[in-house]
């Protein structure tokens, strides 16, 4: 998460970095499952193991995409499986309102995902990150470190012009 | 003992953070007793040049107040840095990017052209647009040019404290004012309000249910609002959770939720975010209807949750605009 430019394929071209999030009950145990069955998908995931999809705060969420994600995979038990009862719930309802802000933001919609993957679902984890990574690579880099760099080119040109030329001290008065 | 020179400015506000220092009403003798106001465009005639011609440092303390928007903000931004012993981001603006922050929604041609343009008061035939540089009888008057992209003070210059608000309160601006003074400084960089939610210093306090259980959310215009129980127990979006303290709750004491003014608290990165999490958590909804159902009554979440940190949140503005460098 730290690194701030998009990860170099093999062949030195781009390809999607996702932030997963998974709960340590179900989905965490699900892509040790499909670890263990030796089950081949895309190696784009950074997985980080919370204790329930509930733990997800959205500043995470966001902080991922600030920090250079390019998706963000959350994964939780199935509705009424919660290890805590009710913290898929809230993950749900925060994904909700989340989902529409990042719109907002400028965010397309597929970047950000959740899915309820269950323990015996190591298959699920296959599916839903190679299909994730199908989908960002056709949007192409969210690269929100490299866009700020960009924005804020505009305050190192005045300095630079400050430099090259005395400030002007014209101010007119009617 | 030569007295301490202090300097007043504004960038991208209302003036309201003005009307503060102005509210600070008798008391404000006691300040002008002590300092020596070398700057203040809005009450007192000075010069840019004077600001200039002074020695590095030589201002003990700025209150700056106001987004950076165009080149000139950011100019003085930098040479107020320069001058100044001290530099404080006064109010919302300066502090988090406040309701200016909220052009980060839009591209700045389209601000340029609805305002010179479309608006329904504006009458432009021509189209005439401000010109940076134009020839008048001889002369050369210049006008600053407007960012792409709105910042807080200190995504510009380094600040050393912050005083919040929309506008900060008399009350926490003299304490700031007499803790510089008297050399009581916290560390740098500390925003000079206490560091606790809202809700604690709100008088509806005790009617806050330690479970809010949502149904969904209503807006101030749509209900008439219980001028006694807590604002988020009547389902209104009242941002007193993820709000530092220090207004002395003057929202919810007139009747209206929390705005946010204040921003977050040292331990929030975000505010919305925040919000959003504490919110959303406490909805009884637990299907995908119902939930959006719920949450039909928040229709704008960026000018709800970031009404005036959206140029501090973690995004800065929606992210797929251009940046006015080619790109």
């Amino acid at each position: 998460m730290h690194n701030e430019t998009p990860p170099p394929a093999g062949n030195g071209s781009w390809t999607p970095r996702i932030v997963a999030f998974f709960c340590n009950w179900c989905t965490y145990t699900a892509a040790d499952l499909a670890g263990v069955s030796r089950m081949k998908y895309a190696a784009n995931t950074r997985t980080i193991r919370v204790m329930c999809s509930g733990r997800i705060d959205p500043q995470f969420i966001v902080e991922a995409f600030a920090k250079g994600a390019d998706g963000v995979l959350i994964g939780g038990c199935h509705p009424n499986d919660c290890h805590y009862a009710e913290g898929n719930y809230k993950m749900l309802r925060r994904f909700a309102l989340l989902k529409r802000l990042l719109k907002d933001l400028g965010i397309a919609e597929a970047r950000l995902r959740l899915e309820w993957i269950s323990a015996a679902e190591g298959e699920k984890v296959k599916s839903v990150i190679n299909d994730m990574v199908a989908k960002l690579t056709v949007l192409g880099p969210l690269d929100v470190p490299g866009k700020v760099a960009d924005w804020d080119r505009e305050l190192s040109q005045l300095v630079a012009a400050a430099d090259a030329a005395p400030v002007e001290h014209e101010v007119i008065h009617a | 003992m030569p007295k301490p020179k202090v300097a007043f400015y504004w960038c991208a506000s209302c003036g309201g953070c003005e009307e503060t220092v102005v509210d600070l009403a008798e008391d404000i003798l006691a300040v002008v007793e002590k300092v020596d106001i070398v700057l203040w465009p809005v009450a007192m005639d000075f010069k840019y040049q004077d600001v200039e011609a002074m020695a590095d440092q030589s201002i003990f303390a700025t209150l700056l107040n106001g987004a950076i928007r165009s080149t000139e903000q950011e100019a003085m931004a930098r040479l107020l840095r320069r001058k100044s012993r001290y530099l404080i981001a006064y109010g919302s603006c300066a502090c988090t990017g406040g309701i200016p922050g909220l052009a980060n929604q839009f591209p700045r041609e389209q601000i340029l052209q609805f305002n010179y343009e479309e608006a329904p008061t504006v009458v432009n035939e021509k189209k005439i647009r401000p010109q940076l540089v134009f020839e008048d009888q001889g002369r050369r008057p210049h006008l600053p040019e407007l960012h792409q992209v709105v910042r807080a003070l200190d995504q510009v210059v380094d600040v050393d404290y912050y005083i919040p608000g929309c506008p900060p309160t008399p009350k926490i601006t003299k304490a700031a004012v007499s803790a510089l003074l008297d050399g009581r400084l916290p560390p740098k960089g500390a925003v000079l309000a206490p560091d606790i939610a809202l809700c604690e210093e709100c008088p509806r306090r005790d009617s806050k249910p330690a479970d809010l259980s949502f149904t969904g959310f209503k807006r101030t215009h749509q209900k008439l609002l219980d001028p006694q129980l807590c604002l988020l127990a009547q389902g209104v979006v009242c941002m007193g959770p993820a709000t530092r303290q220090g207004c002395g709750a003057q929202c919810p004491s007139g009747n209206m939720p929390c705005t946010g003014c204040f921003g977050g608290t040292d331990r929030v990165k975000d505010q919305g975010a925040k919000m959003l999490s504490s919110l959303c958590a406490n909805l009884t909804a637990k299907d995908e209807n119902e939930i959006d159902q719920a949450l039909e009554g928040i229709p704008d979440p960026v000018g709800t949750f970031y009404r005036y940190g959206l140029a501090k949140s973690l995004l800065r503005r929606k992210v797929d605009l251009p940046s006015g460098n080619g790109k």
